[in-house]
């Protein structure tokens, strides 16, 4: 072992070089975009208010939508936990659905949904005969909130469910017979023994909404402005990128400083003590009390995670224009048109945005992101596994990079690599490296729990009946890490689909992806353009969703992907 | 005193308490007897009040307790894993249930201390029960099941988690602890050596209903069928038919039985032939149901030696005082006042 050992850091170089010239370069090139400022300016670019504005903001917007998504979560938790009922499985593959959606999709389903041209707003104006759409929820709080409550429920479900469903139902029921009411057994033993995993996953959705961007970007508005949309802002409309740096260095302290506490609270503190082996924790709803709360609980998710998504694949195959003579009339009907005319060549225009080539470039880039972060992500999977000083010194180094968010990497490529020859060839390689840094994460956290899961004593006895070390690695690893690297490959392809952030600095009119795309259709006026962004997200929702089935289908349990 | 009239329970749609119905006095230890998965615990958890019978009534001095909620009913119950809180230390464990209770502090710091010291645990105090061995969490359990002074224990299998040693020596602590406890007690076990060493009374559970009620000598003498005898461990069973009086036919042989109640000659009954009661060697020649034997084994179990028999087709267990030399044969016998004919379990 000594001498594989002493050769382990070759497994670190590839990851290892990638990281420093794509990640950390961007990065210190925000710094020095910054401090340089300092120096020569004296940092006049900028005042505080525009600073302290939008970062109270977005403390504020991420504390109501987490406070809300606890409110729904938890008992949506508690609901598959603890209730064995007709449908649970599918309603449970239902709510973790969310959290893989593309932002631009769940951006564009609730504009479906709430927005002018919405059904909700349709079907008032048709019945009150009204000529404008009476409700104007798009562009404000409420709507951002809600689409971060679609996305994060499932977050507090996995997360908060999997700890209920592993609790010793002993305890509580130790605490009713010692004379504890039902409330008092759960605020002094359950309650304080969840209270770990409730406050890791309130972190967590914390941190996703303190750093969402593309739901904000598309449903808040221009007053609504968070750092990250700030930094886009900053960058893209009004080219003052030290500005922009800025927010960037802070938006970084903080989401780091969510993540180490969030870190700090992930290692449940009772062990296995607190974990139930084999009492079955699910039970049918016993009394009324009981089934009026799972019928409540299955309508509610029901309506929260299937009404923007039926919103917006049924809005998508309907003509809905106001007829122009006639107040608060509407010529409705079934079209396909939509999806045609992704396939039409129509570029006249200037806003002209050509979807069959957004389709061809996603795939492209999705392809490659799947090849570049699997591969990498192996690597430092691997490298990780080996236990030693240099792993022990190098292992933050590559955790990083989870608390930098794709809107910081797109900014920091911008500052680093606009010149030659990154942005000069035909083909924009900076998109897919990007989308490989976003995905690496979630690459290494599939593939090394399934390294580590491989007893020593296989490999062992592999090694002592004869078998050669790269024999052992492909006869015994191999086999077992081809369903993570299935994983990987399906995750990191899905990630690089629907990303928006990084991609929306990086991607130009001639290399749009499917979510820049929608992005600009949508911004736009006119019914077909809205129509098309429809379709489009249509086709993204259905193969982000394929995407999460497979990755649930052969993920194996117990794998955590936070 | 604790009365369960008629309980019925379904587990997965399958009736798993066929009709319980049995009561606990004053001071009164009750073994429940029965194998894993037969209800003994759902039983208990009924009686506790987290689970709700399907039918029947649960009665604690007359008042009807079927509908009243765990915490209001004042029983103690012990989980056979214990179930201490482990976000809280052995102190907080012991004083929760009267701090529940809503006792004073002063109280409480009284009565946790007595407990304490009656487990001898005084230097574990503030401990987190996450680092106390099996034997202690276990005192530690009992400590907090009595602290709240219960009108009823319940223990569901409290030595199944701890190794064979340390049973023993907690198996006679606990006797001790629970006859000094005056209280009225539930012990439920699958192992009846426990059972033996602890109960006044033994009530054994098997599919759903209970099949014998008893004092641990009246069963182990008289087991009620041939299912009590077969997991107490009584002896060989062997399938037997009456024949005439007093006078049994099986694979073994004809067997005389002179205390044998008057019965109608055909009835399907199983034999017990009790391994401490065979006669050998010279002893079983001269008697009228000897059986000629070879010896498969002799285990040397300390105070005598476990011979393994076959006689035909069937195996059988005698005790012997000396060893046997294995391959050889040997005559053995029982006197006809030793057998017993026990009714076919149906």
């Amino acid at each position: 072992m000594k001498r594989s050992g002493s050769l382990s850091w070759l497994l670190w170089l590839a990851p290892l070089v990638f990281l420093l010239f794509f990640f950390y370069q961007p990065l210190l090139a925000i710094f020095r975009q910054v401090f340089s400022e300092r120096f020569n300016q004296g940092w006049n670019f900028f005042s505080w208010n525009q600073i302290t504005r939008p970062l109270l903001f977005t403390f504020w917007q991420a504390f109501l939508s987490t406070i809300l998504t606890l409110l729904v979560g938890l008992p949506a938790a508690f609901l598959f936990a603890r209730f064995d009922f007709a449908g649970r499985k599918w309603l449970h593959t239902l709510s973790l659905l969310p959290f893989i959606l593309p932002t631009v999709v769940v951006a564009t389903a609730f504009n479906t949904l709430i927005g002018p041209r919405g059904w909700l707003n349709l079907i008032l104006m048709d019945l009150f005969n009204l000529t404008n759409p009476p409700l104007s929820l798009l562009n404000s709080l409420p709507a951002i909130l809600l689409a971060h409550v679609f996305y994060n429920t499932s977050i507090i479900i996995r997360i908060v469910g999997n700890a209920i469903s592993r609790l010793n139902p002993h305890y509580d029921e130790a605490a009713r017979v010692l004379h504890a009411t039902p409330w008092q057994a759960f605020r002094e033993v359950s309650l304080p023994l969840l209270m770990p995993s409730i406050l890791g996953a309130s972190l967590l959705v914390f941190l996703f909404d303190f750093t969402s961007f593309g739901v904000v970007l598309m449903l808040g508005g221009p007053q609504y402005a968070t750092i990250e949309v700030e930094i886009y802002t900053q960058a893209m409309s009004r080219f003052n990128l030290p500005m922009a740096g800025l927010l960037s260095m802070i938006q970084l302290v903080v989401t780091l400083l969510i993540t180490l506490a969030q870190n700090r609270l992930k290692n449940p503190r009772f062990g296995k003590a607190a974990i139930s082996t084999e009492e079955k924790t699910r039970q049918r709803p016993a009394n009324r009390m009981q089934r009026m709360f799972v019928i409540l609980m299955c309508l509610l998710l029901v309506l929260l995670f299937v009404s923007p998504i039926l919103s917006l694949v049924s809005r998508s195959l309907v003509t809905l224009e106001a007829a122009r003579a006639e107040r608060g009339e509407f010529e409705t009907g079934f079209t396909t048109r939509y999806y045609t005319e992704l396939f039409q060549n129509r570029s006249g225009s200037i806003f002209y945005a050509n979807p069959l080539a957004a389709i061809r470039n996603s795939l492209v880039y999705s392809l490659l992101t799947m090849v570049i972060a699997t591969t990498l992500g192996f690597l430092t999977a691997y490298a990780l596994s080996r236990s030693g000083k240099f792993t022990r010194w190098l292992e933050p180094l590559f955790m990083l990079p989870l608390g930098a968010s794709a809107v910081i990497l797109g900014l920091g490529f911008l500052l680093t690599f606009n010149k030659p020859p990154w942005i000069s060839g035909s083909f924009p390689i900076l998109i897919p490296i990007a989308h490989s840094l976003i995905a690496l994460p979630f690459v290494v956290r599939t593939i090394l729990p399934a390294i580590q899961g491989i007893p020593n004593s296989l490999r062992e006895a592999a090694r002592v009946m004869g078998a050669k070390p790269w024999k052992v690695i492909r006869e015994v690893d191999l086999p077992i890490l081809l369903r993570a690297v299935i994983v990987s490959l399906a995750f990191s392809f899905t990630i690089s689909l629907g990303e928006f952030g990084a991609s929306s600095f990086l991607a130009n009119v001639r290399t749009p992806t499917i979510p820049v795309t929608i992005f600009r259709y949508i911004s736009q006026p006119g019914a077909l353009n809205y129509g098309q962004a429809l379709a489009m997200s249509t086709l993204l929702l259905l193969t982000s969703a394929a995407g999460s089935l497979l990755i649930e289908k052969i993920r194996l349990p117990g794998e955590e992907l936070f | 005193m604790l009365r369960v009239e008629e309980i019925t329970k379904d587990y997965d749609g399958k009736p798993l308490l066929k009709g319980i119905t049995f009561e606990v006095q004053q001071g009164e230890l009750v073994c429940l007897l029965g194998s894993s998965g037969s209800g003994k615990s759902t039983m208990l958890r009924i009686i506790a009040g987290l689970e709700e019978p399907k039918s029947g009534q649960v009665f604690w001095n007359g008042e009807d307790y079927t509908q009243k909620p765990a915490h209001e009913r004042g029983f103690g119950l012990m989980f056979q894993d214990y179930a201490l809180f482990p976000h809280r230390s052995v102190v907080e464990n012991i004083a929760f249930g009267l701090r529940m209770a809503g006792r004073t502090k002063g109280e409480i710091d009284t009565l946790v201390q007595k407990a304490l010291i009656s487990i001898r645990m005084q230097d574990f105090a503030n401990r987190p029960v996450t680092e106390l061995s099996g034997g202690e969490q276990q005192r530690v359990a009992l400590a907090r099941a009595l602290a709240p002074d219960p009108h009823l224990l319940m223990l569901d299998e409290p030595l199944g988690a701890l190794d064979h040693n340390l049973r023993t020596e907690l198996l006679k602590e606990l006797r001790k602890r629970l006859h000094d406890s005056q209280k009225p007690v539930i012990y439920v076990t699958h192992d009846q050596e426990e059972a033996f060493a602890l109960a006044d009374r033994l009530l054994l559970l098997h599919d759903g209903k209970l099949v014998q009620e008893g004092a641990p000598e009246k069963v182990f003498i008289q087991p009620a069928n041939a299912w009590v005898a077969s997991f107490l461990g009584l002896g060989n069973l062997v399938p037997a038919k009456l024949v005439g009086s007093n006078c049994v036919h099986t694979e073994l042989g004809q067997f005389e039985i002179p205390t044998l109640p008057d019965l109608q000659p055909g009835l399907e009954c199983t034999l017990l032939l009790r391994p401490e009661d065979a006669l050998l060697g010279e002893k079983a020649a001269a008697q009228p149901n000897n059986l000629r034997a070879s010896v498969q084994d002799s285990i040397f179990m300390g105070e005598y030696y476990r011979l393994e028999l076959l006689v035909g087709q069937n195996l059988l267990q005698v005790n012997s005082l000396q060893p046997v030399a294995i391959g050889g044969t040997i005559d053995i016998a029982w006197h006809g006042s030793t057998l017993q004919c026990l009714p076919v379990e149906n």
